[in-house]
């Protein structure tokens, strides 16, 4: 059966990985700088949503000097919205292993961490046999690299990976200052490549086929393909794997119930596009020319006109309120005066004025917060109260 | 020789060290960054965010503490940009803290409010949250008072309780909104390993942490007719009372102090100094003696090393961190507990006072004090040997509110009895000071000769190092003593109780084999104390303990067995060291705790 996609549709995550053995023992046996050129080359950038090329993120750990380092797959999966990665562990993890082992090889790590979200302990079971056997086929084709799996506790913020290598050390998790970067001072304070689950998946497949399969993917800036956690207003929710720079427009073409208000495009750290931008908003990474366009760890969330936007800005602000790791005050404190500021307005006992108080003070959130959280309230926040004010007040 | 890079702050170009952050190299140009969370003694957190300054060409604000200089940077520490959202800052910190200034004991001294004051934050836009939160305020401690509603979280205490102190009483809990500082299981600071040393009273940039004052109780004291109040202060308040009072760090003001002292009313003035010489006397003596029991006795139940048992902070530590060492403790109480049991008995006896009207007030550069005082052990007297602790803070509370002219006060001795003093008892308040005047008295002991350092002066013991070692050899020791000839006396001073935990770890695995050890809880010994003045940090601990080591150099006597009130108090009343009556006055033994 064939059906006529609006969007084209692209089948490499969760094709069939029986040949992981194949690409594991080709790929170890290239030149590591031959494999971060591959790469490069694709122009594979970070599927968790800050979009940091992936080919320079190993680079820069193979060049760090050390002889203790780690390979580290974010799978900490909690933006909301987002249940990707739950898949690809769950369908194809031997590609995320072999993935890992093969960063292992580029950057001369010996020790592979996945870092599990709490709430996927059911994944647990079936990915721990599936490292035993990948284990098992190291070992044999004489491969030194292990993998081990920690689980996180269910904080948010152990998403982010100087807060996630904390946790791992046994402490509270809250993010460090960078500078160091992971590259150069981890893990242990050891030079780390991490990468997201889907990230890695990516790599498989270039490694597999080369860069330019990959490459030849999506649209100047934001190359390859990417899976989108399709959420709400939608007849049909689920997975899918897209080409990057599509344009919003199409998007909700397909996937809206012809009376989609507003797209939340990344999650609650994300933007939301109300309906009058649709056709000039494209799915990708900012690049100098691209005009609007919003990048994604593929959390697409839908809502139609039934939905108040003042619930939904509500709701993101109660989950920041409840999972800023509250150390720096911007983000601590923040998150508390938008989310109480908006039901003050909402209730009459602030002026409609308060909400540009408001503004501003997310826009000194992005300028200050620690870490990716705190920094990227203001998006939602934004883009929410800008685009739905008579929401907010009436 | 560290690389140069070159740099522009605020539009002039600067040389500096490579990898030094932009808020020292601000600093080392006479531009000043504001900040809250950062703190000398302590790893940068970077989590307050008030020092944020902008780099041009990037979007976001950089905190300063936390961030190197990179060549060619270019920073602006007053743009437009900063000012705004370091003032949002400052609001948003405020918005979350109980601002009650006025009725704040760290109303005058509070980061927070001087920020607050900087920027004009006349006006209150955000929301207060203060009255959404369920703070609690723990006072249980007779030394700490913890008020949640004050907090902004900067963690200042927390990096003091496990970076200077490794004890770890106070941790971050939860997360967002009701993320707080507290201690295991969120019980009170009286039921965790707290040890009472107020280090983190002492970073506390706002009125969160502050000691337990008791100026209302020595005033009344004061004022009630039927008492005799005598007070007694401790060598380390000498040498920075000052710096409350108007005078910079180090300057020594102890005959001000004494005259301040009668102004305020006390019946009697006399010095803890006096007791830290008596303490000598006695703990020299038990280090012999053990040494004795050992050498010659051969008694297998003698241990060693032996520890110093002057700080009651460590006294805490060592029983919940070590409780199987307590027989290592000397059993000397601290001077100040035994001028407590002394002004009860001696003192009572000589002035013919009851001694259940005496009133017995200390001034001490600490707050753990206050716990020690408030022992069960500590009532040999057969009253409280100690009424009241005030810290080094609360008596220059007293002095501002007595409307005393300080700075202008004429030198007073301190009265007799219990008032004289020799260079050894001054530098209890020092790192190695106890270490350095045991020394001085057990080798003249020994040997009828001076220690073999220069001037008295036994340099290895002082300074800021974290673990200090000496040895002193034995050589031509006395006919009585003779069993001692060529012993290497090893010897080990720790200050900081992060520094204690080397120590001791060190014994635990039989790596170090010292006799003698001298332990404080506190960075830099008493002087750098938890009751000290706020700031401290480790140029004004170093300028403490200069003042400290010039004080002793000046005294007449320094070395404590020549001090006539000591020799007077043992032909009078203690006949000799370790006698019946210093053992049920002087000394005590203290009992193990749970760390739970």
């Amino acid at each position: 059966m064939t059906t006529n996609y609006l969007l084209k549709r692209v089948d490499f995550i969760f094709k069939n990985e029986n040949d992981w053995e194949v690409i594991l023992s080709k790929s170890i046996n290239r030149a590591p700088q031959e494999l971060i050129n591959e790469l490069i080359s694709s122009e594979l950038k970070g599927r968790g949503g800050a979009g940091f090329p992936t080919g320079l993120k190993w680079k820069l750990s193979a060049e760090a000097v050390n002889a203790i380092k780690y390979v580290i797959c974010n799978a900490d999966e909690g933006e909301p919205g987002t249940f990707k990665d739950r898949e690809i562990l769950s369908r194809v993890p031997f590609k995320v292993l072999t993935a890992m082992a093969v960063c292992g090889h580029v950057i001369g790590a010996k020790e592979g961490y996945i870092y599990l979200r709490g709430e996927y302990h059911f994944l647990r079971p079936e990915l721990n046999k599936a490292i035993v056997e990948f284990e098992y086929y190291c070992k044999e084709i004489k491969f030194d690299f292990s993998i081990k799996i920690f689980m996180g506790s269910g904080a948010y913020i152990c998403g982010e990976e100087t807060a996630l290598f904390e946790s791992m050390e046994g402490k509270r998790g809250e993010p460090r200052n960078k500078p160091p970067f992971p590259s150069t001072s981890g893990y242990m304070g050891k030079p780390t490549v991490i990468n997201n689950v889907e990230t890695l998946a990516h790599t498989f497949t270039i490694f597999k086929y080369g860069a330019k399969r990959f490459y030849d993917l999506g649209v100047q800036y934001s190359r390859g393909s990417k899976l989108f956690s399709v959420s709400g207003d939608t007849p049909k929710p689920g997975i899918y794997e897209l080409e990057l720079g599509m344009s919003l427009e199409d998007f909700v073409e397909e996937f809206g119930d012809g009376d989609t208000k507003a797209v939340q495009v990344g999650g609650a750290s994300g933007f939301l596009v109300p309906r009058k931008r649709f056709h000039e908003t494209a799915i990708g990474f900012q690049g100098k020319l691209t005009g609007i366009s919003l990048p994604t760890g593929g959390s697409m969330m839908l809502f139609n006109s039934s939905r108040s936007m003042f619930n939904v800005l509500d709701n993101y602000l109660e989950f920041f309120r409840e999972e800023s790791c509250g150390q720096c005050t911007p983000c601590r404190v923040g998150c508390q005066q938008l989310l109480k500021g908006i039901k003050a307005v909402k209730r009459g006992e602030k002026n409609a004025q308060y909400l540009d108080k408001l503004l501003r003070l997310t826009e000194t959130m992005q300028y200050t917060a620690k870490c990716g959280l705190g920094q990227s309230v203001a998006n939602s926040f934004s883009s929410i109260v800008e685009n739905f004010r008579e929401e907010m007040i009436y | 020789m560290a690389k140069k890079i070159k740099i522009s702050i605020n539009g002039v170009s600067v040389e500096i060290d490579q990898d030094t952050t932009i808020l020292d190299a601000a600093r080392q140009t006479g531009v000043i960054i504001p900040t809250l969370c950062y703190h000398k003694d302590l790893c940068v957190a970077g989590n307050c965010r008030v020092c944020i300054v902008e780099i041009m060409g990037q979007k976001r604000l950089t905190a300063a503490c936390a961030t190197p200089c990179e060549e060619g940077m270019d920073i602006l520490t007053n743009s437009l940009k900063v000012r705004n959202s370091r003032k949002h800052i400052i609001e948003l910190l405020l918005s979350e803290h109980n601002a009650d200034c006025t009725r704040c004991y760290k109303n005058g001294n509070c980061e927070l409010q001087k920020l607050a004051s900087e920027y004009k934050i006349m006006t209150q836009d955000f929301i207060r949250l203060v009255p959404f939160k369920n703070y609690t305020i723990d006072q249980f401690s007779p030394s700490i008072i913890k008020d949640d509603s004050k907090c902004i979280r900067c963690q200042r205490c927390v990096r003091t309780c496990a970076e200077l102190q490794g004890v770890n009483a106070l941790t971050v809990a939860h997360k967002g909104d009701q993320m707080k500082i507290t201690t295991f299981f969120e019980k009170a600071m009286n039921d965790v390993v707290c040890t009472n040393c107020g280090q983190c009273i002492n970073h506390c940039p706002t009125g969160a942490l502050v000691e337990k004052n008791y100026i209302e109780e020595v005033w009344d004291a004061i004022a009630d007719k039927t008492k005799h109040v005598i007070v007694q202060t401790a060598p380390a308040v000498r040498v920075g009372l000052g710096e409350e009072l108007g005078f910079g760090p180090g300057v020594r003001v102890t005959g001000k102090m004494v005259a301040a002292l009668k102004r305020l009313g006390f019946d009697a003035v006399m010095d803890t100094d006096f007791t830290a010489d008596l303490t000598i006397m006695e703990e020299g003596t038990e280090l012999l003696t053990r040494l004795k029991r050992k050498m010659v006795d051969h008694d297998p139940d003698v241990k060693f090393p032996m520890a110093t048992s002057c700080s009651p902070g460590w006294i805490k530590y060592i029983e919940h961190m070590y409780p199987d060492y307590l027989d290592h403790l000397s059993t000397c109480k601290s001077p100040q507990q035994m001028f407590g049991a002394l002004a009860k008995t001696y003192y009572a006896k000589a002035r013919n006072l009851d001694p259940e009207t005496i009133v017995s007030v200390s001034i001490m550069p600490c707050t753990a004090k206050k716990f020690e005082a408030n022992r069960p052990e500590m009532h040999d007297s057969g009253y409280r040997d100690v009424d009241y602790v005030l810290t080094t803070r609360e008596l220059a509370i007293m002095i501002k509110q007595a409307g005393i002219d300080f700075m202008r006060l004429d030198d007073v001795h301190y009265d007799r009895l219990m008032g004289e003093s020799t260079g050894a008892g001054v530098i209890f308040g020092a790192t190695g000071g106890v270490m350095e005047a045991a020394l001085r008295t057990a080798y003249e002991l020994v040997t009828g000769r001076d220690v073999p350092f220069d001037n008295l002066n036994i340099t290895p013991v002082r300074g800021m190092e974290g673990v200090k070692e000496a040895t002193v050899k034995i050589e031509n020791p006395l006919k009585e003593w003779a069993f001692l000839e060529g012993v290497e006396l090893k010897c080990a001073v720790a200050h900081g109780l992060v520094n204690a935990h080397k120590v001791m770890e060190s014994i635990r695995s039989g790596e170090s084999n010292y006799q003698f050890i001298e332990f404080m809880a506190c960075p830099g010994g008493c002087l750098g104390g938890g009751g000290q003045p706020i700031p401290t940090n480790p140029e004004i601990r170093r300028k403490r303990a200069e003042a400290i080591y010039a004080e002793d150099e000046g005294m007449p006597l320094r070395k404590s067995h020549q001090n006539p009130e000591i020799i007077k108090i043992y032909k009078d009343f203690l006949d000799h060291p370790l006698s019946e009556k210093s053992h049920h006055l002087l000394h005590t033994h203290y009992s193990p705790r749970d760390r739970f």
